[in-house]
């Protein structure tokens, strides 16, 4: 396969990278994220109504009369399907639920109640707090792994990209107001994995060519490198995309935000691989110097 | 890396063979202990109500100084030392002695061996902390001597919620402790827990209790509403009779008045109290009060020596059958909260069900269809290892009796995109070796060998992630994080054992042939 020259665009692409993180940033702070009750609290209800008989509309002005709050009323896959979501909380009250759906059969007949969650302050706090614990845990344990795997160079190599693909990831969701639930944060942790598993197969490379070829600059052996690995980083990533496309098409509505946060996150961690963690050799000097002192120790 | 011992080929087929055998498994029913064990659904695939309860325990806490309160004063006007001016607020007592009593007061609550101060040798700690300030005591419940409070209270209320659940009569009902404040309530296949809910949220504290001639609250009474709001009473603060005394309670009907009462039956104990208290309180009327509301005020008419009686109060008989059910389980020892409900309703989850399997054959055959384009023979090798994975992650999953949930099987789906990457690292490495080594055999073998740690490196990161979310996750997520690490572990054997001997066998057969991968 002819030999393509990924180290030209090292720059681009790193500007590229510094506009969307900080954009990514700058929307994080401003704009937040959209949580779900999973996180905020309150409650929401999946309903499915009989063909026709009922709109956003309709149901919204029947949950304004009710007094939860602030209501969200969205078609959720079909238009019969329809998720609402209040931050009141009443779970306590056990004909709370009742209530409601006598209502609402009331003014556009028989409805189904397919899923009802309700989650009281204290704890979706608690899962917030638990769900940020985790993923710090896990870019933690990360670190680790590669530190004792690795020289520090790749370590800070891989540390970057795993940051840059969680943020531009959070920031795509924050961009779309997308719902951030306890699904998400296990898209990201696999995220996570999956990004530092395609640094760790180029970085492998990179290792061992440093041994092979002691004449041989990092930013071209970088290069050499990342198009040794290629065909295996575009199978993967085929294999695994095409895997989350048939979650993401044929999954259902509940897979939705997941699967779109790990289709993401395999995007952006394979682009991150080539221009993120390699350009940080490059700029930190990595030679055969690097490891062949750690290989002493 | 290419040989294969005759036992370890027989060693993986039989593996295989078992695991597949459990996958298998699922789909038959099989009458054996042993060999019918089946991947439990997720609430959220079969449908069901999760409920998490937080207990109050306040009012133990409260309760538990009260009582302490009374053993105090007990235990030290027996051994003759004074102590007055008692005080109790939130989580403290406070009392006062005489000058010179109080260093020995302090060794008495300060001993290893006191009766009045128990010492836990298990956790260094007496069950009050003290503090002294001359004359002056105040006693703290210690961190330890909380925390046994709180587990017993909790221990009691899921004996409770269990009977009540059980009573209700849902099918294979989950109770377990989270913490030592919380119970997680799992219903599977209940899909309105209404009732449940409001079952679940009665301390069903049953009281009988006279009510004064006063109308206003003066010692020793207490002002309670009616449960229906319309009216207030004073009642005594004497408990004639508690909810502990009853034996049986069920719904009834009154002959006379053809209304639905609950009807109860006390047991001895209880029958004498409740017989002498009405044979000195004919024409007084008796409240009966549950959760600090009475539900009704009948006039005793006569003595009710029986140990038998009834309580109406507009009942239907849903409500009465309801009631009865709570006297009969007993009393929680403090409210319960919900502070968590997620519901399902079956068809929801048949869907989620539906939806995850039709993703799952897709995914599989898109990837099959691509290994096939990109390997030919060796893609039809990965396609072998990716089925026979799957047998084998379904069967360890089987095996230990998972949990399998909608983002469990998102787990599997994604384990079939990403088990591949182990063949391609291998099969990409080979194409390597192959150029500079015409030996296929030795191709084959180094190619295995240099591939191997970044396999390991890869999958291990992975694992990592899959094994935090294991411990930090909940419910469905826990689901996802099983089979996501199952996964990797089933990829890394059916890469290293089947494809790697399908491999073998089919290089050893054609090494003469040109361009083999």
């Amino acid at each position: 396969m002819r030999e393509l020259s990924f180290n030209k665009f090292y720059k681009s692409f790193n500007i590229l990278s510094i506009v969307l993180i900080v954009t990514s940033l700058i929307l994080l702070t401003f704009k937040g994220l959209n949580y779900g009750v999973d996180f905020k609290g309150g409650t929401l209800i999946e309903l499915r109504t009989d063909l026709n008989s009922a709109n956003i509309k309709k149901i919204r002005d029947i949950f304004n009369q009710l007094n939860l709050g602030d209501v969200s009323v969205k078609n959720f896959g079909n238009d019969t399907d329809f998720i609402i979501k209040f931050e009141k909380q009443n779970s306590n009250d056990p004909k709370f639920i009742d209530n409601i759906k006598t209502k609402l059969s009331g003014s556009i007949g028989t409805v189904d109640f397919r899923r009802v969650e309700n989650v009281g302050p204290k704890v979706s706090a608690e899962l917030l707090q638990s769900g940020i614990i985790a993923i710090a845990l896990s870019l933690a344990a990360m670190l680790l792994y590669i530190w004792i795997r690795f020289e520090w160079q790749f370590s800070l190599g891989a540390i970057v990209a795993l940051f840059h693909d969680v943020i531009i990831t959070l920031g795509v969701f924050s961009l779309f107001s997308l719902e951030i639930n306890l699904s998400i944060v296990a898209a990201v942790l696999t995220i996570v994995g999956y990004s530092m598993n395609d640094t760790v197969v180029i970085f492998d490379r990179v290792r061992e060519n440093l041994r092979k070829f002691s004449d041989i600059k990092i930013f071209e052996l970088t290069n050499i490198s990342i198009n040794q690995t290629l065909s295996r980083t575009i199978i993967t990533s085929a294999t695994t995309l095409l895997a989350l496309l048939s979650i993401f098409i044929f999954g259902g509505e509940i897979l939705k935000g997941f699967s779109l946060a790990m289709i993401l996150g395999v995007i952006f961690g394979t682009y991150s691989s080539i221009y993120i963690a390699n350009p940080i050799l490059v700029v930190l000097k990595v030679s055969q110097r690097t490891i062949v002192k750690e290989d002493k120790d | 890396m290419l040989y294969f011992s005759k036992l370890r080929i027989f060693s993986v087929i039989i593996f295989t063979l078992i695991l597949s055998y459990f996958t298998i498994s699922n789909f038959f029913k099989i009458d054996d202990n042993f060999f019918s064990k089946n991947i439990k659904l997720g609430l959220d695939l079969q449908g069901g109500s999760y409920l998490l309860l937080e207990i109050d325990n306040k009012p133990v806490i409260t309760q538990k100084l009260q009582n302490k309160v009374m053993e105090l004063k007990n235990f030290f006007k027996d051994k003759n030392i004074i102590t007055r001016n008692y005080t109790v607020d939130d989580n403290s007592i406070i009392f006062d002695t005489t000058p010179d009593k109080s260093d020995e007061l302090n060794n008495i609550l300060d001993d290893d061996e006191s009766e009045i101060n128990p010492y836990y040798q298990q956790y260094k700690s007496h069950e009050f902390d003290f503090v002294k300030d001359q004359d002056s005591f105040k006693l703290t419940l210690s961190k330890y001597g909380l925390v046994l409070l709180k587990n017993a209270s909790l221990d009691q209320a899921i004996e409770i919620v269990r009977r009540r659940v059980d009573e209700v009569g849902t099918n294979e009902p989950n109770i377990l402790k989270r913490g030592n404040d919380r119970i997680l309530v799992e219903l599977p296949g209940l899909d309105d827990p209404g009732r449940i809910k409001s079952l679940l949220g009665k301390t069903a504290n049953l009281t009988f209790q006279f009510i004064t001639q006063n109308t206003e609250e003066s010692f020793g009474t207490e002002k309670l509403e009616f449960e229906d709001g319309s009216e207030n009473a004073v009642v005594s603060k004497r408990i004639i009779l508690s909810g502990d005394n009853l034996v049986d309670a069920k719904p009834s009907m009154n002959s006379q008045t053809n209304e639905t009462v609950v009807s109860f039956t006390l047991d001895r104990v209880g029958a004498k109290k409740f017989g002498k208290a009405t044979s000195t309180g004919v024409g007084k009327r008796l409240a009966i009060i549950l959760d600090g509301k009475i539900i009704s005020a009948p006039s005793v008419r006569e003595p009710i020596i029986g140990g038998s009686g009834q309580i109406s109060g507009d009942f239907t008989f849903q409500s009465a059958t309801d009631l009865a059910l709570l006297l009969r389980s007993g009393a929680l020892p403090a409210p319960l909260n919900i502070i968590e409900e997620r519901t399902v309703g079956p068809d929801l989850g048949q869907d989620s069900i539906d939806a995850g399997i039709m993703s799952l054959i897709i995914g599989f055959i898109l990837v099959v269809l691509f290994m096939i384009y990109k390997y030919r023979v060796f893609g039809v090798i990965a396609n072998l290892a990716l089925i026979s994975n799957l047998f084998l992650l379904v069967g360890v999953l089987t095996l230990f009796e998972a949990t399998l949930t909608l983002p469990g099987i998102a787990g599997i789906i994604l384990t079939v995109g990403m088990a591949v990457d182990a063949n391609v690292l291998i099969f990409e490495r080979i194409k390597e070796e192959i150029k500079s080594e015409r030996n296929p055999i030795i191709a084959f073998d180094s190619g295995y060998t240099k591939s191997r740690t970044t396999i390991l490196d890869a999958n291990i990161t992975t694992l990592i992630a899959a094994v935090i979310l294991f411990f930090m996750g909940s419910g469905p997520i826990k689901g996802f994080s099983i089979t996501l690490g199952v996964g990797i572990l089933t990829t890394l054997f059916s890469v290293y054992f089947i494809a790697r001997l399908f491999t073998a066998f089919y290089v050893i057969k054609n090494k003469e042939k040109e361009s083999l991968i």
